[in-house]
C-alpha cells in the first residue's frame, strides 16, 4: 500500500519536474543572463579602481569614491540638461498629441481624412535621418535668432516635438476613440465649451494613454545620441547621452568607475518608470512600437 | 454631421460673453507672446536678411492669429501648435534633405559664388611689396577690435572686422599716432601685452579698406604698425575669371561644378554650391572610396536589422511560451527581472557591453569570466565584431517581444486550442497550426516596426564599435559594422573633418525609401486587421 503511494508520489514528481520544475532553473539562467551585466555595473560603481576589471568576484570591495567623483565632473550639468529637455519634450509632445489626437477623434472638419494619411505617411520617415537638414537649418535660425540656433536646447526641444504629432498622434487618436461620444455630447448640452470639455472632462479620461506617451517619449528624447550631439556643440549643454559616450568613447583615457557610477544614477529614474507602469507600457507597446 | 458648421440653437459662447473670463485671459496672454515672439523674429530675420525666415515667421503668425481669433476653425485651435513643428522641423527638413541631396554643399561649397570670391580674395592676401606701413592704434569696441589710422591726408580713419576703415570725426591725434576715437575705446600697448586673448585676436583681425574685398585690408604682425595687404588673386566679374598675379594662371567659374578651374585642371579651393542633379546618387554606386564600402554596409544593414528582429523574436518568444504557464509561481518577480535590459537606457547598455567586451581579460570581464582569460578581439575583428553586435542587440530587444508575445499569448481565445486538442491535435501541432498563427496576426506589424527601427539603430553601433574595424580598402571613414545610417553620419562631416552634405543627403534619402516601403508594408497588414482612419 504505502509502497505504491509512494510511487505514485515519485510518479507525480516526476511529472512535475517534468513539465514544471525545471523551468525554475531556466526562469534562474534567463535571469543570470538579462541582470549580470546590470549587476556588474553597479558593482563597478561601487568599486574604488577606476576601471572595469575583469575580477571574477563581484562586490568584493564597497566604496563610494566613484560617486563622490561625479561631483567633480560635468555629470551633474549633463543630467539637468537631459531631464530638462526630457521634461520639456514630454510635456510638449504630451499637450500637442492629446490636442491633435482630440481634434482627429471628436471634429469632422474638411481635410481630416486626408491631414490623417499625410501624417500616417510623415510620421513613416524617421525625423534623425534628416539631420543634416536639421544641422544647415539651425545655422540659418541661429543667425537669425541665437536661441534658435546651434548649441541652444531650446533649439533642441522644438527640434524633437517636430517629431512629437508624428510619432504619438495615432497611438493617442486610437484611445481617444474609445472614450464614449456620449460624454462630450452630455457635456455640451450642459453648457460646457469645446476647451472645458477637453481640459476637464476628454484628458481625465486618456491619462493611462498619456502615462504611455510621457514615458516613450521621455525615454527616447534621454536616449537620443544623434540629434543632441550634432545640435549641442559646447561641453555644458550636451545631455548624459553624449557626455557619457565622450567619457568611454576614447579606449586609452576612458573612465570606466565613473562611467559605471554615472550609469546607475542614470538608469535609476527610467528603470523606476519602467517597473511602475509595466502593465500600461505592454498596452502601449501592442498599440504601436517605439523602442524596439 | 460636422461640429464645425452646425449653427448652435443658442447664441454661441462667444456672443453671451459676460467678461474676462480665465480662460479668455489666458487665451489673451498666450497670443500676445506668439505675436511678440513671431515679430521678434521677423525682425531680426530682416535684420540679417534671411527673407525666407521672415516670410515664414509672419505667415505662421499671421496664420496663428486667424486660427486662435476666429469663433470658427475648431479643429484647427487643436492641431496648429503641433502642426507648426511638424512642418517646420520635419515636413521641411525632408524636403531640405531632398534639395541638398542634388547639390555639392559641403567642404568648399559652402555658400554663394560672391561669398566664395570675397573667401579666396581675402585668403590669399598677401603684404603689398614696397607697401607704405602706418602707425597703429588698437581699438576695442563692442563688435570685438579694431584699428586706427591716419590716413594720408591727415584724417582719422577706424574700422573693425566687419566696419570697413572709414573716416572718424572728432577723432584726438598726437602726431602720427591716433589717441581717442569716439565710439570706441584704445587699446595701450601693455594693455595688449598682457592679454594673450586679445593678442590672437588683433593678430589675427583684418580690417578692409572698402567694402570691396579687391581693395585689400589693413593688417598687423606685431600691434603698433598696419601694413596693407592685397590679394594675389585679382577678380574680374564680366568674364567671370580669377587671375593669379604672381603667376599668370587664369582660373575659369565652372559653373557645373562650383569650381574656379585653370586650363591645367586645377582649382582654387574655395567653391560655391551649385547644383548636380542626380550626380550625388551614382557617386554613391561607382566613387571608388564609396561604392565597395557601400555595398557591403548596405547588406550588413539588412542582415543586421534582420537577424536582430528574427532572433530577438524566437527568444522572446521561446521564453513566453515557457513561462505563460499558470502552475509557475513567482511569475510576476520573474517577468519583472527578465525586463530589466529592456527598461535600462540603451545608450548606457551599448557602452557598458563595450567596456565588459574589452579584449584584455584584464578589463574585459566577458574574455576573463566566460572565455577563460583568452584575449578574443569582440571589437576589432571583422566577424566578431558583427557577432557581438547582433549579440548585445539580442540581449537589449528579446525583453520587448517576450513582453509583446506574453501579452499576445495571454488575449488568444482558448476554446480553439482546447477545440483542437479535442480533435487530437499534439502539442507542437496545436503550436504549429493554431498558436503561432494567432500569434503572427497580432505580432507582425511590431515585427516589422523592429526591422525598420533596427535599420536606423545608430546608438547600438556606434556606441558600440563606432563602425569599426575600418575598411582597408577606402579612405573614407567607414568599417565592418558601419551600418547607413552611421555610414550617412560619418560622411556628413558635421563632426568635423571634411563634409559632404549632398552625397550624405543622398543616402538619406534612399535610407527614407527603404524605411517608408518597409513601414508601407506594415500598415497595409496592420489596416486588414483594424480600421485605423
Amino acid at each position: 500500500m504505502s509502497g505504491s503511494d509512494a510511487t505514485r508520489t515519485s510518479a507525480r514528481r516526476r511529472r512535475w519536474w517534468a513539465e514544471v520544475g525545471w523551468k525554475y532553473p531556466l526562469a534562474a539562467l534567463v535571469i543570470f543572463y538579462a541582470a549580470f551585466p546590470l549587476a556588474y555595473v553597479l558593482s563597478a560603481s561601487l568599486a574604488p579602481s577606476g576601471t572595469l576589471t575583469g575580477s571574477t568576484s563581484l562586490f568584493r570591495e564597497i566604496s563610494g569614491q566613484n560617486f563622490t567623483a561625479l561631483g567633480d565632473t560635468r555629470f551633474w550639468q549633463w543630467a539637468a540638461n537631459s531631464m530638462v529637455i526630457g521634461v520639456s519634450v514630454v510635456v510638449g509632445a504630451v499637450l500637442m498629441g492629446a490636442a491633435a489626437a482630440y481634434a482627429f477623434s471628436r471634429f469632422r472638419f474638411t481635410g481630416r481624412r486626408l491631414s490623417l494619411t499625410s501624417l500616417l505617411i510623415v510620421q513613416m520617415f524617421p525625423q534623425m535621418l534628416a539631420f543634416i537638414a536639421i544641422f544647415l537649418l539651425l545655422i540659418t535660425l541661429g543667425s537669425v535668432v541665437p536661441a534658435l540656433g546651434l548649441n541652444s536646447k531650446i533649439a533642441l526641444v522644438c527640434v524633437y516635438l517636430g517629431g512629437a504629432l508624428g510619432s504619438n498622434t495615432f497611438l493617442m487618436y486610437g484611445f481617444f476613440n474609445t472614450i464614449p461620444r456620449e460624454l462630450d455630447e452630455a457635456a455640451k448640452i450642459d453648457g460646457a465649451t469645446h476647451a472645458q470639455t477637453y481640459w476637464t472632462i476628454i484628458l481625465r479620461l486618456v491619462t493611462p494613454i498619456l502615462a504611455v506617451v510621457a514615458l516613450l517619449t521621455f525615454v527616447a528624447t534621454f536616449g537620443d545620441f544623434i540629434l543632441a550631439r550634432v545640435i549641442l556643440t559646447s561641453e555644458q549643454n550636451w545631455t548624459l547621452a553624449v557626455g557619457m559616450y565622450a567619457w568611454v568613447s576614447d579606449q586609452l583615457n576612458a573612465n570606466w568607475g565613473l562611467f559605471a557610477a554615472g550609469a546607475v544614477i542614470a538608469s535609476l529614474p527610467i528603470l523606476a518608470l519602467f517597473l511602475f507602469l509595466q502593465k500600461y507600457i505592454v498596452g502601449g507597446l501592442t498599440a504601436g512600437s517605439v523602442k524596439g | 454631421m460636422s461640429t464645425d458648421t452646425t449653427a448652435a440653437p443658442r447664441e454661441s459662447h462667444a456672443r453671451a460673453w459676460e467678461g474676462f473670463g480665465w480662460g479668455f485671459a489666458a487665451k489673451l496672454v498666450l497670443m500676445a507672446a506668439v505675436n511678440a515672439v513671431g515679430l521678434y523674429v521677423a525682425w531680426s530675420a530682416w535684420d540679417v536678411e534671411q527673407w525666407g525666415v521672415l516670410v515664414v515667421s509672419l505667415a505662421l503668425v499671421a496664420v496663428a492669429d486667424v486660427v486662435y481669433f476666429s469663433r470658427r476653425r475648431l479643429a484647427g485651435k487643436y492641431i496648429f501648435p503641433g502642426l507648426v513643428f511638424l512642418l517646420v522641423f520635419q515636413v521641411f527638413t525632408m524636403a531640405y534633405t531632398v534639395y541638398v541631396a542634388t547639390t555639392n554643399y559641403g567642404t568648399g561649397h559652402n555658400s554663394t559664388q560672391d561669398q566664395a570670391v570675397d573667401a579666396l580674395l581675402i585668403q590669399n592676401e598677401r603684404p603689398v611689396e614696397g607697401g607704405a606701413t602706418y602707425p597703429l592704434t588698437i581699438l576695442i569696441s563692442d563688435d570685438g577690435p579694431g584699428f586706427a589710422v591716419v590716413g594720408e591726408s591727415g584724417e582719422v580713419l577706424a574700422g573693425t572686422a566687419e566696419e570697413p576703415l572709414a573716416p572718424v570725426p572728432g577723432a584726438a591725434v598726437d602726431g602720427e599716432r591716433v589717441t581717442a576715437v569716439p565710439g570706441y575705446d584704445v587699446v595701450d600697448l601693455p594693455t595688449l601685452l598682457a592679454d594673450t586673448d586679445l593678442q590672437q585676436d588683433v593678430l589675427e583681425l583684418r580690417v578692409p579698406v572698402s567694402e570691396d574685398a579687391d581693395d585689400g585690408s589693413f593688417r598687423t604682425r606685431e600691434g603698433s604698425r598696419a601694413t596693407v595687404y592685397a590679394s594675389s588673386l585679382a577678380w574680374d566679374e564680366d568674364v567671370q575669371t580669377m587671375t593669379d598675379t604672381t603667376t599668370g594662371t587664369v582660373y575659369r567659374a565652372d559653373q557645373d561644378t562650383g569650381n574656379f578651374r585653370a586650363d591645367d585642371g586645377s582649382t582654387l579651393p574655395v567653391g560655391w554650391r551649385v547644383g548636380v542633379g542626380l550626380d550625388n546618387f551614382t557617386k554613391a554606386f561607382t566613387d571608388t572610396n564609396y561604392s565597395g564600402p557601400f555595398w557591403k554596409i548596405t547588406a550588413w544593414t539588412f542582415s543586421f536589422a534582420f537577424l536582430t528582429v528574427a532572433s530577438s523574436f524566437l527568444l522572446g518568444l521561446a521564453i513566453a511560451l515557457l513561462f505563460n504557464d499558470t502552475r509557475i509561481r513567482g511569475r510576476a518577480v520573474m517577468r519583472t527581472l527578465f525586463i530589466l535590459p529592456y527598461a535600462f537606457p540603451a545608450f548606457l547598455s551599448a557602452l557598458l557591453w563595450r567596456g565588459m567586451l574589452n579584449s584584455n581579460p584584464d578589463y574585459g570581464i566577458i574574455n576573463s569570466l566566460f572565455f577563460f582569460g583568452q584575449r578574443i578581439e569582440w571589437l576589432t575583428d571583422p566577424t566578431l565584431a558583427k557577432l557581438a553586435i547582433l549579440g548585445v542587440n539580442l540581449w537589449l530587444t528579446f525583453p520587448y517581444f517576450f513582453l509583446v508575445c506574453t501579452g499576445a499569448l495571454q488575449s488568444l481565445p482558448t476554446d480553439i486550442e482546447e477545440a483542437a486538442r479535442i480533435d487530437g491535435a499534439g502539442r507542437w501541432r496545436q503550436f504549429r497550426a493554431i498558436t503561432l498563427p494567432l500569434l503572427l496576426i497580432s505580432t507582425t506589424p511590431l515585427l516589422i516596426a523592429s526591422f525598420a527601427f533596427n535599420f536606423n539603430n545608430f546608438v547600438i553601433i556606434y556606441m558600440l564599435t563606432g563602425g569599426g574595424p575600418r575598411f582597408t580598402d577606402t579612405s573614407a571613414p567607414l568599417g565592418h559594422t558601419d551600418i547607413l545610417i552611421t555610414m550617412i553620419y560619418q560622411i556628413s562631416g558635421v563632426q568635423g573633418g571634411s563634409a559632404d552634405y549632398g552625397l550624405a543627403s543622398a543616402l538619406s534619402i534612399i535610407v527614407f525609401i527603404v524605411v517608408g516601403a518597409v513601414s508601407a508594408v506594415a500598415f497595409r497588414r496592420t489596416r486588414k486587421h483594424e480600421e485605423v482612419l
